[in-house]
């Protein structure tokens, strides 16, 4: 009899990975070489190992990401364009000893959705929130995002990003990182192992903090869109590195229970 | 028994004070009543007015085309609602200020010095109870214990010293007021 | 039996917010309504019931804090004025296809744009043809009195939450900003945890235990076919309020010859209208529609074959006459008349439209 024979391989004692049950079996509708579902894969797993799956609520967006609760096997709400954080804010207050976090995209928090990122951030909320910066409207077709490279070529900026057309990227990161109620705020990427591990732990900590009451925390997750960017996914990692990571530069901008220098708070 | 009153006059002189003073106390001797503020522009300076309708039955509109009693404390005022009294009815007015008078026949029209009255109170905010004073002399549809529990329910808890104050105000206003020669 | 006090149409929605245990209250401020958020903000519930008061940022904000708050069970609310309810549109389109229960009370002022902050009645074909986008309905609810702002609130959770579907309370500056009497309900508690579960267990998202499956509170349905069949689940609920819970006051309609229709702060003026015909030996009588959606449409049909001619009256340019038009069916003459932009007739003016418009032809 063979070792490697199926029924042999699938005994419990040879197993070395096993897919979260927060993940659920539908088969996902991403793009192949597209970060959701890397980001996906590490919220679940983060939520199992929490033990918070019949706590936690998710606030999904519109965008690609739209359909983010055939994927996880979570109660979700599923928001307008932008609105995410206004309905976690109020799932949040209501019911305070639960896990809320919005789950969106750089299309739907850093344009349509500003005020409701900046004011539920200002004032605090106790949420995590999740954002998908890959400098592109995936779902509509590959429009111009607020966060899209100068010079980057969309279907509404066919000759690349123009500062005089269209204005600059926004860096809404740092903008939200000067408010005092943001406690968290970081920038990760999925797009290797070992940024995998980075990113899911920075989500852990989005979420444990959530118990401290410390106020939000931002996870912005740098991700590739190869259908959008009409580039492989592997030369999607590469272009992300050399050209997204000049302006959205990987790692922690605040951490408040680092170091408390925000003048508010004094 | 039904009084529908009208109170008109600047933003600042109290005018919906008063009248909510009057509604109080009609809630106090158990009648139906309304409170109709005009209410925007005019909280912040301008003309302010207030509708205030004591009936013992069911009140259909707050909203009304004449009135029983008008108490006009500007110009702008009396120009605007002299035509609303019904015949018969009273119009009282404070005359410090007004250049054109009103001129009907067919109604009762008295005067009060409200302004100066107060100033001699050495308090300007007693106006308006100077005023309510006049009102009531003339139309004496609530008990005067009526009176001071309508101001202990309209003013809060913190203004309540002040309801000596305001009582006498009543009772100048009482003797003050005067019948308007044209 | 509740406490007697004096307050305006404004406050008594705040007292009945708390009273009635509304477990959120989100909103923004805007005249004539503001005193809505005010009172809650002194009242401080969070101390006693434990229910949440939030300034959000802004009216787009704000009803879609009541998407989250309705989605998890909870008895939510927002206020706003006219130019903030068209804000809030999309919103409320979301909540309608997403069949979340919840209360909006619409303050209604002069339009169309920034308009007026003075009392208005012509956002009636916003509130009760849908408004926002796609085919829906909210239960609309016209209180004519301080007593009814504050018992309305009440109803609006009880009916919101019979039928999964927004209850909406259309009044007006007239209502809002005049004191009368009102008798405040005693204190109900907030529901628990358990009652929510019992009542909204099957679709709330409270946190998915291993019992059963997700709840998922979403309006999007991609597959035309699937969201035909969500079209025709509405449209059957819409169906079913339109049977049980049409809602009308009558006046004087016994021996009445001719009729005027009018609701909120309108049918408390024709009130008067109709006394004053009265006592001039006009037969006349008012029927006050307290659900302006759903309609009292089989009423006034039959009012139709008792009475001569309707006037039906509002403060706008004239829109709750096409429904009034729309029951009569050209059995009789139906008149309109209004004032607009902030406008409020007096009883004598509507008498005399209503002798000029119905009389007149005669």
């Amino acid at each position: 009899m063979s070792l490697l024979e199926i029924k042999n391989i699938i005994n419990k004692e040879n197993l070395v990975y096993s897919k979260t049950k927060v993940v659920t079996d539908n088969v996902m509708h991403y793009c192949p070489g597209c970060s959701h579902g890397v980001v996906h894969k590490i919220i679940a797993e983060v939520i199992d190992e929490m033990d918070i799956q019949d706590k936690t609520i998710g606030i999904s967006p519109v965008g690609c990401s739209v359909l983010a609760y055939n994927y996880l096997d979570i109660d979700w709400q599923q928001a307008a364009h932008g609105r995410a954080p206004a309905l976690a804010t109020a799932a949040k207050r209501l019911m305070p000893n639960h896990y809320v976090f919005t789950y969106q995209g750089d299309g739907d928090l850093a344009s349509i959705g500003t005020a409701e990122i900046m004011h539920a951030c200002n004032r605090g909320e106790n949420i995590t929130v999740i954002f998908i910066n890959n400098a592109i409207y995936g779902m509509t077709g590959g429009q111009m995002a607020p966060t899209t490279l100068l010079g980057m070529r969309t279907s509404t900026s066919p000759e690349g990003r123009s500062v005089d057309l269209h204005g600059y990227p926004l860096k809404i990161t740092e903008l939200i990182a000067q408010l005092p109620g943001a406690a968290y705020v970081t920038r990760q990427s999925v797009h290797t192992p070992a940024t995998v591990r980075k990113a899911k732990k920075a989500i852990r900590k989005g979420f444990e903090n959530q118990d401290k009451k410390i106020g939000i925390s931002f996870i912005e997750i740098v991700s590739t869109c190869p259908s959008g960017w009409k580039i492989s996914p592997v030369e999607s990692n590469k272009w992300m590195e050399e050209h997204m990571f000049k302006l959205y530069p990987p790692g922690d901008i605040k951490d408040s229970e680092k170091a408390d220098e925000d003048p508010y708070k004094k | 028994m039904k009084e529908e009153i009208i109170i008109a006059g600047f933003g600042g002189q109290g005018v919906l004070s008063m009248g909510k003073i009057v509604a109080y106390s009609g809630v106090m001797q158990n009648q139906e009543v309304s409170w109709m503020p005009s209410y925007g522009p005019e909280m912040r300076g301008g003309t302010a007015n207030v509708t205030v309708i004591i009936s013992d039955n069911r009140i259909s509109s707050p909203i009304v085309h004449e009135c029983d009693t008008a108490i006009i404390l500007n110009q702008q005022s009396l120009d605007k609602f002299e035509s609303l009294v019904k015949p018969g009815g009273i119009l009282l007015f404070d005359p410090n200020g007004i250049i054109n008078p009103p001129t009907r026949t067919d109604i009762n029209i008295y005067t009060i010095e409200g302004a100066e009255e107060a100033a001699k109170m050495g308090n300007p905010r007693t106006f308006n109870m100077i005023v309510l004073g006049a009102y009531l002399k003339l139309k004496p549809i609530i008990k005067d214990n009526n009176v001071e529990k309508g101001l202990k329910k309209s003013l809060p808890q913190r203004h309540h010293a002040l309801i000596p104050m305001n009582l006498e105000a009543i009772n100048v206003g009482r003797e003050k007021v005067k019948e308007y020669k044209l | 039996m509740g406490e007697l006090k004096l307050r305006k149409g404004n406050e008594a929605i705040a007292e009945a917010a708390i009273r009635f245990g509304c477990d959120g209250y989100f909103g923004y401020p805007i005249t004539p309504q503001s005193e809505i958020l005010e009172t809650l903000m002194v009242r401080k519930p969070w101390e006693t019931t434990g229910m949440v008061v939030l300034q959000a940022e802004s009216e787009v904000a704000a009803i879609n804090m009541i998407y989250g708050g309705a989605s998890c069970g909870k008895r939510v609310m927002t206020t706003s004025s006219s130019p903030g309810i068209s804000l809030m549109l999309e919103g409320v389109s979301y909540l309608a296809g997403a069949e979340l229960p919840c209360l909006i009370v619409n303050v209604v002022r002069g339009g169309p744009g920034l308009g007026t902050i003075q009392p208005s009645q012509a956002d009636y074909f916003q509130a009760t043809k849908g408004g926002g986008h796609g085919d829906y309905q909210l239960i609309v609810l016209a209180p004519a009195s301080v007593q009814e702002m504050h018992d309305f609130v009440g109803l609006g959770f009880d009916l919101a939450f019979k039928y999964r579907i927004p209850s909406l309370i259309l009044t007006d500056g007239v209502i809002g900003q005049m004191m009368e009497k009102v008798i405040v309900a005693d204190q109900e508690p907030r529901w628990t945890d358990e009652q929510i579960q019992e009542i909204s267990g099957e679709w709330a998202t409270t946190g998915k235990t291993k019992d059963r499956e997700q709840n998922i509170a979403t309006s999007l349905i991609l597959e035309a076919e699937e969201m035909e069949k969500h079209n025709h689940k509405l449209q059957a609920k819409y169906r079913e309020i339109e049977k049980n819970d049409v809602r009308y006051e009558e006046f004087e309609t016994e021996d009445a010859e001719y009729l005027m229709v009018a609701y909120g702060s309108s049918a408390r003026i024709c009130q008067k209208s109709v006394e004053i015909a009265r006592e001039k030996g006009i037969k006349l009588g008012l029927l006050r529609p307290i659900t302006v959606w759903p309609f009292p449409t089989i009423r006034l049909a039959e009012l139709a074959n008792q009475v001569k001619g309707m006037l039906s009256v509002e403060m706008s340019a004239g829109q709750m006459v096409y429904d009034v038009k729309l029951a009569i069916n050209g059995k009789i003459p139906v008149e309109h008349f209004g004032r607009v932009g902030g406008m409020v007739p007096s009883p004598g003016e509507v008498f005399e439209a209503f002798e000029k418009l119905i009389l007149g032809g005669k």
